[in-house]
């Protein structure tokens, strides 16, 4: 506790001594987790690439990125940048949501604005802004795509990830919206947002049902197994798979007017950029920043594809 | 330990013997019935085929740690090491297409780089447990860090794709087949019988299972303990590296989420079979079945709709402790009573 106090009174002399001397810089925390999975590796390479960015841009902002293992490291970060760094602004991805509200609040309490990206604390008031994908949005997109190509009589088969908030917020969306469509979906398996489970999975849906049209893979790493499968099952013209997120090679494959693949739905990995621009703002822009943006999920198709194409992101 | 022995010995008389091997057996027969009860289709012949293929990562694998664990030892960095062979052999043919072009070659020196990696893998494992003389678990469980870190770093968070041209190239190891068998389960079949062969019938065999009874007796018995040690971990590494062999063609990529609990699948695989995890026994036909019976539980569980989704681990937890308990415990004491 004494440590914490210490920590504020030196976060109170540095904001004092900020605003005395022009040349100080504003520190920003960025803390969010290791690139361990695919979306993750997308989500770093973007916020090392908007940290380049901001800092040639701003020379008073100084940006200082944290990985963080488990929800348990990541507290420890959050710690760290505020005895160690003394930063003005902290923009965190909650590894999850409950664990991480209390360590974000310290931070809040040590005067630091606050950006928080994608996973939602259970306390929303602790955060000035929010940045995030919409889940919601993506399952109902996905799923009026399937409606604009299938219709009475017609069978998909989902692949879902991991049990999670994420997840079943993406899946109540899409089965909401196929409602009443006479859509039959054959049935729905986690395979985890990893492209071995998604091969394993779509090989069992293969030798289980012999007439499926189409295929929801909600994640672009499920979708590259499914691929796979469908291909080494030769049933590659029967049906066509949604897949999620933005990963690079499903995007040039919907680009390049690949007929097994014909779509993506957005998940930005990049919303940590758009964040850390929000959060850069705050400091440097004459409007108010403060509030929630909701980034949105559209299809990509072959015409648009090419604005939502990294080829120099891991993901 | 002499208990073992012991138990291991006293059944080679009579029917006993029979019950106690078969106990795995018993239990995947079990499964088979439930699985073509819940759904005809899983004994259609594609459905057979895609279960011994997938069983040949975790059963090749499990075969090396029979080995290591009858030899008392325990190798948790397999699943790292394979993501990591996977992510340089890719680097390595990438780098081969670029240089000379795709071609046959491109993917015999990614094999051969494969099989360089893990034998070199094995043996840091086997010298730092033996002349070092740190505890296995803990220096596999360094290695395993460092490999899935490794991985991570070469595929910067992302995904380390193999080159189309070599894709075509390698593609048939995993999805061609001869008489009608993918070539992955013949590579598990012999390494399955090479694996019998080497614990059953040789010196080598023994003297795992000598240095897993016990480790002091073995040394005077001047059986150069160090070194069969050493060598149970390069046969594990090597092992793997064949895993990995057949499996980058497959999807033709590696990420940091390759391989993720491999060790411990493998680890299931081999006491599921009947090995003793304290070692001192081993028995390799046992594990082929346990890694049958580990990937046909989630085939099973993937044909069909009655379980919820959400209690897909739970049930796996439940058929591996009732497939050990099958074939030991109280099953056979019952059994030794009404005889």
């Amino acid at each position: 506790m004494s440590l914490k106090a210490i920590a504020l009174g030196l976060m109170a002399t540095s904001a004092l001594l900020g605003s005395a001397v022009a040349q100080e810089k504003i520190k920003i925390g960025v803390s969010i987790p290791a690139a361990t999975h695919g979306f993750m590796g997308g989500l770093n390479w973007h916020a090392a690439e908007a940290e380049k960015r901001l800092e040639a841009a701003n020379p008073n902002i100084d940006l200082i990125i944290v990985t963080a293992d488990g929800p348990a490291d990541q507290a420890s970060d959050l710690e760290d940048l505020v005895s160690v760094h003394q930063i003005d602004a902290l923009v965190v991805l909650p590894f999850e949501s409950e664990p991480l509200t209390e360590p974000v609040r310290a931070v809040k309490d040590s005067g630091a604005f606050i950006t928080v990206v994608d996973r939602g604390l259970t306390d929303p008031s602790i955060q000035d802004v929010y940045v995030s994908g919409n889940n919601t949005e993506m399952g109902q997109v996905s799923a009026e795509y399937m409606m604009s190509r299938l219709g009475e009589g017609d069978n998909i088969v989902i692949l879902r990830g991991i049990p999670t908030v994420l997840d079943t917020e993406r899946f109540d969306a899409f089965m909401a919206t196929i409602e009443g469509s006479g859509i039959n979906v054959l049935d729905n398996k986690f395979a985890n947002w990893n492209r071995d489970d998604g091969f394993e999975v779509m090989q069992d849906f293969l030798s289980r049902f012999p007439d499926i049209d189409g295929v929801w893979a909600q994640d672009d790493d499920i979708t590259l197994g499914v691929v796979e499968a469908v291909k080494a099952a030769g049933r590659e013209s029967e049906m066509f798979v949604v897949g999620g997120a933005g990963m690079k090679e499903i995007v040039k494959g919907v680009m390049d007017g690949d007929p097994l693949v014909p779509v993506d739905v957005l998940y930005p990995p990049a919303q940590i950029a758009t964040a850390m621009d929000v959060t850069v703002n705050h400091f440097v822009s004459n409007g108010p920043v403060t509030g929630t943006y909701i980034l949105g999920s559209p299809l990509i198709t072959q015409e648009n594809a090419e604005q939502f194409y990294f080829p120099d992101s891991p993901f | 330990m002499s208990v073992s022995a012991h138990e291991a010995e006293k059944p080679a008389k009579g029917f006993r013997l029979d019950l106690k091997t078969a106990g795995p057996l018993l239990a995947l027969i079990l499964l088979v019935i439930l699985g073509y009860s819940l759904n005809p289709a899983f004994l259609n012949e594609g459905n057979i085929t895609n279960i011994l293929t997938r069983s040949a990562f975790i059963g090749i694998i499990a075969v090396g740690a029979t080995f290591v664990i009858t030899a008392g030892g325990i190798d948790l960095s397999v699943g790292s090491m394979a993501a990591f062979i996977a992510g340089v052999m890719i680097i390595i043919m990438n780098w081969a297409v670029g240089a000379m072009g795709a071609s046959i070659w491109t993917v015999v020196l990614g094999v051969g780089c494969s099989l360089i990696l893990g034998i070199g893998a094995g043996f840091i494992n086997g010298f730092l447990t033996t002349k070092a003389k740190i505890e296995a678990f803990i220096v596999t469980l360094g290695t395993m860090g460092i490999y899935r870190s490794l991985v991570t770093y070469f595929a910067d968070g992302g995904t380390l794709s193999l080159n189309n041209g070599a894709r075509e190239i390698y593609r048939p190891v995993y999805y061609d087949s001869f008489l009608r068998i993918p070539y992955p389960v013949w590579v598990f079949i012999a390494v399955a019988i090479i694996g019998w062969v080497l614990m059953n019938r040789t010196a080598f065999g023994r003297y795992c299972m000598a240095i897993g009874s016990n480790e002091q007796v073995a040394r005077y018995s001047a059986i150069k303990v160090d070194r069969v040690r050493t060598a149970t971990y390069i046969l594990q590494g090597l092992c793997v590296s064949l895993a990995t062999i057949i499996y980058v063609p497959r999807l033709g990529s590696a990420s940091s989420a390759t391989g993720v609990l491999w060790e411990l699948e493998a680890i299931a695989a081999v006491i599921i079979g009947g090995t003793m995890l304290k070692g001192g026994f081993g028995r390799i036909g046992g594990t082929v079945i346990g890694a049958l019976i580990l990937t046909s539980i989630g085939n099973i569980l993937n044909l069909t709709e009655i379980i919820s989704n959400y209690l897909n681990g739970a049930v796996q937890g439940v058929i591996i402790v009732a497939a050990v308990y099958l074939q030991r415990g109280s099953f056979r004491a019952r059994r030794k009573k009404a005889d």
